[in-house]
């Protein structure tokens, strides 16, 4: 499903941040990324969606070489990644159900026909009772559990989290936990980034361990 | 993905209590319509639109009424009499009014009596003077029918046949004049209407920067959404045209108000004397409905430039994000 064949990223003129990356990410599998903080960990996601291009090597995503594609096929690509980011990115304008709906939204569908889908969910990670409060007033692992809803709503092929139990209580965060390997086991490739060892240590799962911008893969 | 089998896994992540049934819901727009930012530009445009829509007013009621002057003034000739030696003054006089009314294309023709041609010397000499002393000119105005081609050279022939010290003025001169300077009023119009259509380009784009800045974190979310540059581009274009328009309708109607407003004060002067020296500067000082309409037509326009003006600034930040 996605492939790095010795991929390098820098940015501007500055050093390379992350070098000869080799790796593959096989469909439904399940992988924590880790590393010390500021190793490179965010870019390789930001690699991962397609919102930063590699200085050099290859990327595959899907099948795509990613370098020959135009801004609309991306656009599309991006449509089979969800993505749960550290800062939960919800628009503060619109409540937790329009958060979570917008992917549908933006694929042009009607609101009743995805209504019901939106509202199940939101149950499911618990924010039933939270569906038409605005993001300020929510607390930090409602955000994220909201944050998490909207990646996973659209019922992407891959998954990337960055951080996502970073700013919840270490209760949450086994649920959190919970709550991806679960949609891991519905068919969703899933990668977490987290300097979180407690965490990692809860489930076993292939590591991928960046170090001074290099890649160590632990199965 | 079946999410109804897997609900009871992760029951224990909230504590719910019973659901309302799902309903349809009013959603929010993408782009929040209320935002500082928004009623800054929304400020922005009407403060130009009122800037340009006044000036534009002037610039018409300007035109309208030199080209009422104007053709007041065309259509009427004045024939000058003067006292010469040997010949009298009252038989000249009556002989000249003779042949201007057997003139074709005169509809109306007033000769001046001897007191009324004193009266219009009275605000330079004052009054109480014997006018039978003094070589007072006869005047003769005589009024054509409009859309009347008149040959003047063949007319002043016959005029001095009649009476030699007669001589005839159609005031092309004064209406050369008029019609310069009033060329010059609207082409100055124009230029300051010009000038406040780039002004307004130009403050628009900037607070439109400033909008699509406040913005930013909407366009990124979109973007990890997976929509396209033109699912952002359409919905930000639709907003900023509407924020347009509100400005050009809020700019464009307060400055209808102002010409409105200023012909009902021309209309409670009317009659006194500074009313009517008004009046005879720049006419009735109303606008006409055709007025109004470029008033209405450019509040528009306005809201489309500043629709223009942003689509450039979009376009700039979706690039920036990428």
């Amino acid at each position: 499903m996605v492939r790095f064949e010795n991929v390098g990223l820098r940015y501007g003129l500055g050093p390379e941040i992350l070098r000869d990356l080799n790796f593959q990410i096989p469909p439904h599998s399940f992988q924590f990324l880790t590393g010390p903080s500021g190793a490179g960990k965010t870019s390789l996601l930001r690699l991962l969606f397609l919102s930063h291009r590699p200085t050099r090597g290859l990327v595959n995503l899907f099948g795509h070489d990613i370098s020959q594609l135009g801004k609309d096929e991306i656009a599309d690509l991006r449509k089979r990644i969800g993505i749960v980011l550290q800062d939960f990115r919800l628009l503060d304008h619109m409540t937790t159900y329009e958060n979570v709906a917008l992917p549908f939204r933006v694929m042009g569908r009607s609101e009743s026909s995805y209504r019901k889908e939106v509202i199940d969910l939101l149950r499911w990670v618990g924010l039933g009772e939270r569906m038409d409060a605005l993001p300020p007033i929510l607390s930090g692992g409602e955000k994220q559990r909201a944050a998490i809803a909207r990646a996973v709503i659209s019922r992407p092929q891959l998954l990337l989290a960055d951080e996502p139990t970073g700013s919840v209580d270490p209760t949450l965060g086994r649920r959190l936990l919970r709550l991806f390997i679960e949609l891991n086991k519905s068919g969703t490739a899933v990668i977490i980034a987290t300097h979180d060892i407690a965490l990692m240590d809860q489930y076993e799962a292939r590591r991928f361990v960046l170090h001074q911008g290099r890649l160590h893969i632990y199965e | 993905m079946s999410r109804t089998d897997e609900r009871g896994v992760l029951v224990d992540l909230g504590q719910e209590r019973p659901q309302l049934p799902a309903r349809a819901r009013n959603m929010s727009p993408i782009v929040p319509r209320a935002s500082i930012h928004g009623r800054a530009l929304v400020a922005v445009v009407a403060i130009m639109t009122f800037l340009a829509s006044m000036t534009t007013g002037t610039v018409l009621l300007v035109s309208a009424s030199a080209a009422e002057w104007q053709s007041d003034v065309a259509s009427e000739i004045t024939i000058q009499v003067r006292p010469q030696a040997g010949r009298d003054l009252e038989r000249d006089t009556a002989a000249v009014t003779e042949a201007m009314r057997a003139q074709a294309g005169i509809v109306e023709v007033k000769p001046f009596t001897k007191d009324e041609s004193g009266k219009l010397l009275e605000p330079w000499l004052g009054t109480g003077l014997s006018m039978d002393d003094l070589p007072v000119p006869r005047l003769i105005i005589a009024r054509v029918q409009p859309g009347t081609p008149l040959d003047l050279g063949a007319l002043r022939n016959r005029m001095t046949q009649v009476a030699p010290s007669a001589s005839v003025d159609d005031h092309r001169a004064w209406i050369e004049r008029m019609r310069s300077m009033t060329n010059a009023t609207v082409l100055a119009g124009f230029g300051i209407l010009a000038l406040v259509i780039v002004a307004t380009i130009i403050s628009v784009s900037f607070a439109t920067r400033g909008a699509m800045a406040a913005n930013r974190p909407i366009v990124e979310v979109l973007h990890f959404v997976g929509a396209g540059d033109r699912y952002i581009a359409n919905r930000f274009l639709r907003h900023f045209l509407r924020l347009g328009l509100e400005g050009g309708v809020i700019g464009g109607g307060v400055a209808m108000l102002v010409f409105g407003f200023s012909e009902s004060i021309a209309g409670w002067f009317s009659g006194t004397p500074v009313g009517d020296q008004f009046a005879a500067l720049l006419g009735t000082f109303s606008l006409r409905p055709s007025g109004y309409i470029v008033l209405a037509v450019q509040a528009v326009l306005i809201g489309a430039v500043t629709a223009v003006a942003s689509r450039q600034t979009l376009f700039a930040t979706l690039n920036e994000v990428d």
